[in-house]
């Protein structure tokens, strides 16, 4: 099995002796991104891990706070994400066509959902920490050790998820004046296109996130 | 490998160590994207961090010469052997092969001019400083420096006073390091092979990097975020380690092993694929099961993602768990025995020649084979009630990390060394330098093994007066140990100023890099080579010249 694995790799490489630096290697740095996304992947998977032992331990204390969260909030959250993910797509899609224009305008929009959804998010913490929802608050403290630890959790990991939101906002900064001094162009996306793989890959821990913490009650 | 018109037409070509590029000086070091010069850069702080470790180690044995505190308090001893993990494990075994060696050699053994990403190559080079600045600035700041064990096991981790925080952040950058290199080795390992470089005809050390690298990117973030909580706990206090809050401190223990047992493979699988590769040259002999071999350090590396909880026997996981996880330990023992045993075939009837790197990958054999035979009695569910927590354990991993990585490391060192600087070391002094550290080890840890067979536990900074023979007599051991690793690295300083020229190919290695001139020329090649045989092919290497 471990042969099949490197075979379906091995299409990848050809061995052909390509040389770093003098040829442009799109298919590398797509390789090395998308390892790079593994990564990340398990970086979130830990916890994820403890989510799933805490919420197996803690089922009905988990059902009672997930209730407390704003589920129209995180809905339209996640239609805000799901919306930048095309904008990202189509604007990928546009450099390749050579549509310039289209294709900043799309990537200014991607932002633009992405901090609107940090936006909203913040507002969603504001709201929790004015009841005295926050770690150590004394209010938490009081009830059940389940519901400190899904808070608790909530706040790591939608923290650590709006972060990545973050830096993928100020990657696509970078691109959108990339693509404006013509440093990307229709034979050359592969940056643009990494930095999409990064965008869904945030998009896609949302969507993980979402029915996780709003959606179990 | 290459046709021989080739090898003569770069003859001429400058070294990379005069091919100073962009920048002049030291910046021409530290701003370099050249991945051999990034190896000398790992080279020198590995070194550096190796010695500091060695200090530490040095003042712990010393510590333990006789009973009742003999030169310190318990709270620097809880410092000295926290430091001595630290910097060994994160700052020099788990870097110190894949950053100088597979940075130097990965890319010429597979035919190529550099690593797929070389500036993020760099960039890996200025996450490491940055990470062992900060660690090393953890040990003079704030209340002194951390005193949990290199484990940071919860819930102490998240109450002492000491300088905890500083440190873990510190390891979460080398963390970063660490995974953009796997990276980068494993896209270089399939991008930039040099025509006619199959996969069977890898150069059994590129495997090895690459099989480490993909355990580098796998497991690392896993302990990326394990830290973070430990970062997140102290400053916020969430609770997900706090029992007070819900939290279960034995899930962290799960969670920093799912790392850190990977880890030991990240520090072994190298090693094994230097020994793969010295054992054929100096046996003249094309490497007994290839493939073999290979595998298993696949093998290694993905049956070893799942041992973890065995580090955790009497930590009060469930039975059902502690057996699992003790079958799969034993179960890794396969192939690890499989690449002994191929090593052992490779030298039967091979013409064997008893340079320095062979004497050094013989002992790598003998000491990994006592330290993998020690672990599968830690590994069986009933004596590890006995042995967890005691010299034992010390003893054995010492085995592992220092008899296999180690002396790999040093076979590496003695290999490679005519190739990265021109130059050959003295080699006799090199076998009495072997010759020392080999009986100074044994004496050393073999005195381990046995204090924590009679109940010595580990991390205690005074013991019974039973125990004063054998703590002597390690302490003893250590003196020897440390006068063969002074030995051999003044003998290798030597010879990189006096050492005689050693020529293109000293040991008739007909891997891709003894093609080349020594030191190589930037680039490596000035013609990606086409290659028609496999690495260890003598004959094929000698017909065609």
């Amino acid at each position: 099995m471990a042969l099949m694995i490197l075979r379906s790799f091995g299409k990848m490489d050809d061995a052909k002796g390509l040389v770093a630096g003098e040829v442009r290697d799109a298919t590398g740095a797509r390789l090395g991104m998308w390892l790079f996304i593994l990564s990340e992947i398990l970086l979130f998977g830990g916890l994820f891990i403890l989510y799933s032992a805490y919420r197996y331990k803690n089922p009905v204390d988990f059902h009672h706070a997930s209730r407390e969260l704003d589920v129209l909030l995180g809905t339209l959250n996640t239609i805000i994400l799901l919306t930048s993910s095309l904008t990202m797509a189509a604007s990928i899609g546009a450099i390749q066509r050579g549509q310039r224009k289209l294709s900043m305008i799309l990537l200014i929009a991607t932002m633009a959902l992405g901090l609107f959804f940090l936006v909203n998010k913040g507002f969603e913490w504001g709201a929790k920490m004015e009841h005295g929802i926050y770690p150590n608050a004394p209010a938490l403290l009081a009830r059940a050790k389940g519901e400190i630890l899904f808070f608790g959790l909530y706040y790591v990991m939608t923290g650590l998820h709006g972060l990545h939101v973050l830096v993928g906002v100020c990657v696509l900064l970078v691109m959108l004046i990339l693509v404006s001094r013509e440093k990307i162009h229709s034979t050359h996306v592969t940056p643009l296109e990494n930095s999409g793989l990064y965008w869904h890959l945030v998009d896609i821990i949302w969507i993980f996130l979402y029915p996780l913490f709003y959606l179990i009650s | 490998m290459t046709s021989t018109g080739a090898a003569e037409s770069i003859r001429p070509r400058i070294s990379f160590y005069e091919d100073q590029g962009r920048y002049g000086g030291i910046l021409s070091w530290i701003l370099t994207s050249d991945h051999k010069r990034i190896g000398i850069l790992y080279f020198i702080f590995v070194i550096a961090f190796f010695f500091s470790g060695v200090v530490l180690g040095f003042f712990m044995r010393l510590e333990m010469i006789a009973p009742g505190g003999a030169i310190m308090k318990p709270q620097t001893y809880n410092s000295l052997f926290t430091l001595h993990g630290i910097v060994m494990i994160f700052l020099v075994v788990i870097p110190a092969i894949p950053t100088i060696f597979g940075n130097f050699f990965l890319p010429i053994q597979i035919g190529a001019r550099d690593v797929a990403f070389p500036r993020i190559n760099l960039l890996s080079w200025w996450l490491y400083i940055s990470g062992a600045a900060i660690v090393a600035f953890s040990v003079f700041t704030g209340e002194g420096p951390p005193d949990t064990g290199w484990t940071f096991y919860t819930p102490y981790s998240l109450r002492t006073t000491v300088n905890v925080p500083l440190a873990v952040f510190g390891l979460f950058i080398l963390g970063m390091s660490s995974i953009l290199t796997g990276v980068n080795f494993v896209t270089t390992t399939h991008r930039l092979r040099a025509p006619g470089m199959t996969w069977h005809r890898l150069p059994l050390f590129v495997w090895a990097i690459y099989s480490t690298s993909w355990v580098q990117i796998l497991a690392t973030p896993v302990i990326g975020i394990t830290l973070t909580l430990i970062l997140i706990e102290r400053f916020f206090g969430v609770g997900v380690f706090d029992p007070a809050k819900g939290g279960d401190p034995i899930l962290y223990q799960h969670m920093f092993w799912i790392y850190s047992h990977p880890a030991t493979y990240i520090m072994i699988l190298p090693a094994m694929g230097i020994v793969s590769d010295i054992v054929p040259v100096f046996a003249r002999k094309k490497i007994f099961g290839y493939m073999a071999i290979a595998m298993s350090g696949v093998a290694i590396a993905a049956v070893g993602s799942l041992v973890w909880g065995h580090h955790m026997f009497v930590s009060g996981q469930s039975d059902f768990a502690a057996l699992l996880f003790s079958l799969l330990t034993f179960l890794v023992a396969v192939p690890s025995a499989i690449k002994v045993f191929n090593w052992v075939a490779t030298l039967h009837k091979g013409s064997i020649v008893l340079e320095p790197p062979l004497l050094f990958c013989l002992a790598f054999i003998f000491l990994f084979s006592i330290g993998g035979l020690t672990g599968l009695i830690q590994g069986a569910l009933a004596p590890n009630v006995h042995l967890h927590d005691t010299y034992w354990i010390p003893g054995h991993f010492h085995y592992i990390i220092f008899g296999g990585m180690g002396f790999g490391l040093f076979a590496a060192f003695h290999y490679w060394f005519p190739k990265m600087f021109g130059r050959m070391y003295n080699p006799k002094m090199a076998v009495w330098a072997w010759g020392t550290m080999l009986v100074g080890f044994n004496i050393f840890y073999f005195s381990m093994l046995l204090l924590g067979w009679e109940g010595m536990p580990r991390r205690y900074y005074d013991y019974l007066p039973q125990f004063r023979t054998l703590h002597l007599t390690a302490t003893f051991g250590s003196w020897i140990l440390i006068a063969g690793l002074i030995l051999m690295f003044t003998n290798l300083f030597r010879g990189l100023f006096k050492g005689e020229k050693a020529g293109d190919n000293p040991w008739g290695g007909a891997t891709l890099e003894w093609q080349i001139p020594s030191p190589p020329p930037k680039e490596n090649f000035e013609e990606i080579p086409v290659i028609r045989h496999g690495p260890y092919d003598f004959e094929e290497f000698r017909k065609n010249g």
